[in-house]
């Protein structure tokens, strides 16, 4: 017999756990199905979170009501704001975990949550309807279970295949079998696919490591949360990561074995991130240097494990061990397991609608490595926004597509979806054009209320966002309904030119030096404004020139978003196009007349033409 | 399904010539072909051809050409008719054309714009097409066709790639921070960015240059009443081919006449006399005369001979600072003094015509000096360009005065948008704005 849900989720990695927690969210019922409960919320490849542009999307995922900000905040054990001296808009927050604890944290999240189910099953198939929409899954056990919508997070399980030297055996994630019913499944839809690989370095025991003479870095003091709910923070003890290099020796022995390297070896065929090369490819693409950074990470507070990030490699296990003891500190180290190079398959994002539907299947989402990302971050914001459409469908409410002008949700889905990967997908801030409005202390003022609408944020951070916005705005208003004389200016520590000009509050703690503590010099009854807020006044007071003169570029933007290409666009119809173009507009299929703007090897004369058509070309 | 339509217009201009050529794009330019009873002839190679009406009455022998898309001007099968140039034959074969379904009269700029759209001519380009139709002189000519070769917009794009080298730079600091990969100290911008905001700078100069060739290099005739600027104004005119007939200025103490001089376009200002006076009015005059002056590229001080022992202290430092200074009625003088005012005087009587070819030589050669080097190196002549070069040097400004190690990110935001800045000048962003306003300034047919 069928059970009818709203929502199927299959996948409990970083992305199914966002997805169904948010489809739950907005009301919809909805099974998560896992293979493997007790791996719900793990980090499988290094024990942090966060990082520049990273840290953005978990403060997204985090405003939008998402669970990854939370679970972090609970199970960190070193949080570092990066780039503290760099300016707010590229400082992003990060934190390592305690991989035990964040899982639990994830598990609880997800336990707590109503309209939510788990289900540990294998799912070997998807069920449709004859006119192609989705209906269902099949289980392995024979079961089908129906569907108004399914999201699909399948990782790097999809014809996975993990590579230690030249050994390769089929599998997703180390002991975990690869979905290859799924996968067959997932086949039959014809969607256009993609084969990609990443890495991950060996497993060592800290307590085969002789720490005396490396150097720590330590988090900081006090460890600024990544949620923006209060008291989230666990307050377990705060630890130290290590940092060693290789050695011309290790380079040496590497050099020596490249041959029996799975990526050398010619055993790998799918292409890897530019920015997280293997020890391998740096060897070989970087001869002259003679030494390369690793960072020692802590699994966790009561795991002798350490991830030495840094060195993730497909050489063979007993090289493995030979190269890392080459290492200063790590002469007498036990590899606990070996690492490995996994390729698997993914999805092309560009068969996707920015809603993360998938085009030819009404129904079914994806989100994940399943469609070319890498990272927990990405995946979960992806699989937050998926959850959350899936809903949406089922409740017959419009997706939400995020805006590059909006967020980094935004930018990374239009980047996915109309210029489709050609290597695994990583976020960076300077993806976005937008970068100083898109920060990682006003993701909360950004979305939360657009989240409260779209029905995926709960009362209280409503309330709790709320709150915060109202303060932040009357401390603005107060502050630009003040002002000083330039001497009063500089009695109170300000740096002004004495110009005889008057200047309100905001235009001095705009000021490139200007302290809050000035302020308080100038006006003592603001003495107790909370730090979270003058923190983000000063920031706003900071950037307001250069996003007043954004603005112009950001009406421009929404413009060509406001022109839709209708989806059922015959591209060959459009006259004055390369074949090129052409065969690029088929695939990425562009949502708006900006998407195409932003296709690689676009030109102006091919934009006029499909504006040409697509304005006269509606009668036609 | 939507097919563009087939449309013709006249290549040449409207008045009466020895030959007309009517230009024919389209899906369906072979069969008008067919439709005047004429063969298509091997592409790109011209033929004798008997054009017919639909009565079978021929309507002119005309030299027939015919370039298949996509490698013809618009990317389209494109038809050229060379018929006699008489009002009668155009009108016929014109009228024949018309009458053809699914073929209609181009709207101004058309066949630019197919051609752009079609991926053969970027916009500086295009915009290119537009100044050699309109190009009335030689200098005029010659920088379009510089134009039309790219120059700008391979420049403005290798401009952008040193931005684009610089912001990689300035990215990777702020993004890879925190991998040991990466320089630990701020990249070095300033020295890459510096030279090209004095590029840019440098551009702009000559570009005002350039906008000048396109529209006019203005000449101020400057002096005390009476000394014969009028007359000489009026002389020139009447011996050059005016461009543009009289036109009084707004008041009636700025006269302008615009000719073709040595190959550039100038346009000549007649000033209100310069004198000391306690008239209000003659003072505005004046006023005006010397702001003109001050405007104008180029200015000549027209001096009366018989007055030259006795200029004022005023009339001596204007002198000094003009371009040029021409000493008329040289008739009624027994001795022509070789300098005035420590400038080489140009003798010259407007009313005799004696010394006018010299003073016309000395001022072609003045222009040439100064604006001969702009033609070549195909400048910024567009208002756009200006403005967005303009907006590229603003924001290269603002990085260079910004702090790399407190703000980075502000730095980096406007070596971004300078990027973007210079991105325009090829028509990369903003497409939909500039085109009507680019392509309304043409005429039919090119």
């Amino acid at each position: 017999m069928a059970v009818l849900w709203d929502v199927i989720v299959i996948g409990g990695g970083h992305a199914g756990c966002e997805a169904g927690a948010a489809a739950a969210r907005h009301g919809a019922r909805t099974l998560l199905i896992t293979h493997s409960w007790n791996d719900v919320g793990a980090l499988s490849c290094n024990p942090a979170i966060g990082g520049l542009g990273k840290g953005h999307l978990v403060r997204e995922v985090d405003a939008l009501d998402g669970l990854m900000g939370r679970a972090i905040d609970q199970a960190g054990i070193q949080f570092r704001v990066l780039n503290r001296s760099k300016g707010p808009a590229v400082q992003g927050p990060r934190a390592q975990a305690d991989r035990g604890l964040y899982r639990s944290a994830m598990r609880r999240l997800l336990a707590e949550q109503s309209n939510l189910t788990v289900m540990e099953e294998a799912v070997v198939g998807l069920r449709r309807s004859g006119e192609g929409a989705i209906t269902g899954v099949c289980l392995s056990d024979g079961r089908e279970l129906k569907a108004g919508a399914v999201v699909l997070t399948a990782g790097t399980f999809l014809r996975g295949v993990m590579h230690v030297g030249d050994k390769a055996e089929p599998g997703g994630r180390l002991g975990d079998p690869a979905a290859d019913h799924l996968g067959r499944s997932l086949a039959a839809l014809k969607l256009p696919m993609g084969r990609l690989k990443t890495g991950t370095p060996a497993r060592l025991d800290g307590r085969t490591i002789d720490y005396r003479g490396l150097a720590a870095q330590s988090g900081d003091e006090p460890s600024e949360p990544f949620s923006y709910l209060p008291g989230t923070l666990g307050g377990q003890a705060q630890v130290a990561c290590h940092i060693t290099h290789t050695t011309p020796s290790t380079h040496a022995l590497i050099r020596a074995n490249l041959v029996r390297s799975a990526l050398y070896g010619g055993a790998i065929s799918g292409i890897g991130p530019r920015y997280c090369p293997s020890i391998e490819d740096k060897v070989v693409k970087f001869p002259d240097r003679e030494r390369h950074q690793v960072f020692l990470e802590p699994e966790g507070l009561d795991d002798p494990t350490v991830y030495p990030n840094g060195v993730s490699t497909s050489l063979p296990a007993d090289v493995q061990t030979a190269f890392l003891r080459t290492l200063p500190g790590l002469e007498k180290v036990e590899v606990l397991r070996p690492g490995y190079a996994i390729e698997y398959d993914m999805v092309d994002p560009r068969a996707l609608r920015p809603s993360l539907e998938v085009r030819q299947v009404p129904g079914l989402f994806l989100a994940g490595q399943v469609i070319g990302t890498t990272g927990y971050e990405e995946a979960a914001g992806l699989g937050l926004v998926a959850g959350l459409n899936a809903a949406r469908r089922v409740g017959d409410s419009p997706p939400w597509v995020p805006r590059r002008t909006e967020s980094y949700l935004g930018v990374m889905i239009d980047d996915l979806v109309t210029r489709g990967v050609d290597e695994p997908y990583r976020m960076f801030t300077s993806r976005a054009e937008y970068r100083l409005h898109l920060r990682a202390d006003n993701a909360d003022r950004r979305l939360t209320a657009l989240g409260v609408e779209l029905g995926v944020v709960g009362s209280e951070r409503a309330r709790v966002t709320a709150d915060k916005v109202a303060a932040v705005e009357a401390l603005t208003r107060l502050l630009s309904n003040r002002n000083l004389t330039p001497s009063e200016a500089r009695q109170a520590g300000f740096v002004v030119n004495d110009d005889g000009q008057r200047r309100d509050g905001l235009t001095l703690l705009g000021l490139p030096e200007a302290r809050w503590e000035e302020v308080v010099r100038a006006w003592p009854d603001l003495a107790p404004t909370p730090r979270v807020l003058t923190e983000v006044v000063r920031t706003d007071a900071r950037y307001r020139g250069y996003l007043a003169r954004q603005e112009s570029d950001i009406r421009a933007y929404e413009r060509d978003e406001a022109l839709a290409l209708p989806d059922s666009l015959d591209y060959s119809q459009v006259g004055s196009l390369s074949t090129e173009l052409r065969t690029k507009l088929s695939a990425a299929r562009p949502a708006t007349l900006g998407a195409a703007a932003r296709l690689p090897g676009m030109t102006p004369a091919a934009l006029t033409a499909l504006l040409r058509y697509v304005k006269k070309g509606r009668a036609a | 399904m939507t097919r563009a339509a087939t449309i013709f217009a006249e290549a040449t201009p409207s008045g009466a010539g020895a030959l007309a050529v009517i230009r024919i794009s389209g899906p369906q330019a072979r069969q008008t072909l067919g439709r005047l009873g004429a063969s298509v002839p091997e592409p790109r190679k011209a033929a004798l051809r008997h054009l017919k009406g639909e009565d079978g009455q021929t309507l002119d022998h005309a030299l027939v050409l015919f370039f298949p898309g996509p490698n013809s001007y618009t990317g389209e099968d494109v038809v050229e008719l060379h018929v006699h140039g008489g009002r009668a034959v155009r009108r016929a074969v014109l009228g024949a054309l018309a009458s053809m379904p699914g073929v209609t009269p181009a709207e101004p700029g058309a066949f630019t714009r197919r051609a752009f759209e079609a991926g053969r001519l970027d916009l500086t380009q295009a915009e290119a097409v537009a100044d050699l139709v309109a190009a009335e002189t030689e200098a005029q000519r010659r920088q379009a066709l510089r134009q039309l070769d790219g120059g700008l917009s391979a420049r403005s794009e290798a401009w952008r790639e040193v931005v684009l080298g610089v912001l990689a730079d300035m990215e990777a600091h702020l993004d890879f921070s925190d991998e040991a990969e990466v320089e630990a100290s701020s990249p070095a911008v300033a020295d890459p960015l510096t030279r090209l905001l004095g590029e840019i700078t440098e551009e702009l100069a000559a570009g005002h240059r350039g906008e000048r060739i396109r529209e006019g290099i203005e000449v101020a005739v400057v002096g005390p009443p009476n000394a014969g600027k009028s007359s000489l104004v009026n002389a020139l005119a009447r011996r050059e081919v005016a461009i543009v007939a009289d036109s009084p200025g707004t008041t009636r103490d700025v006269i302008e006449v615009s000719l073709d001089l040595g190959g550039f376009a100038i346009t000549l200002c007649d000033t209100a006399g310069l004198r000391e006076t306690t008239d209000t009015v003659e003072k505005e005059g004046v006023r005006r005369a010397l702001d003109r002056a001050a405007a104008a590229d180029l200015s000549v001080m027209v001096l009366s001979g018989p007055e030259i022992g006795e200029l004022s202290a005023d009339l001596e430092r204007h002198a000094a600072a003009a371009d040029l200074v021409l000493v008329n009625k040289v008739d009624l003088l027994e001795r022509v003094p070789a300098v005035v005012a420590g400038q080489p005087a140009i003798p010259v009587s407007v009313r005799s015509g004696k010394g006018l070819d010299r003073f016309e030589e000395v001022l072609a050669q003045t222009v040439a000096a100064r604006y001969a080097d702009t033609v070549v190196a195909a400048p910024v002549t567009r208002l756009r360009h200006r403005d967005a070069l303009e907006q590229a040097a603003s924001a290269l400004a603002r990085a260079l005065g910004g702090d790399m190690a407190t703000a980075p990110e502000l730095v980096t935001e406007d070596v971004r948008l300078a990027a973007r800045h210079l991105g325009r000048i090829a028509g990369r962003v903003d497409v939909e704005d500039v085109l009507d306003r680019i392509f309304s300034g043409f005429c039919i047919g090119k």
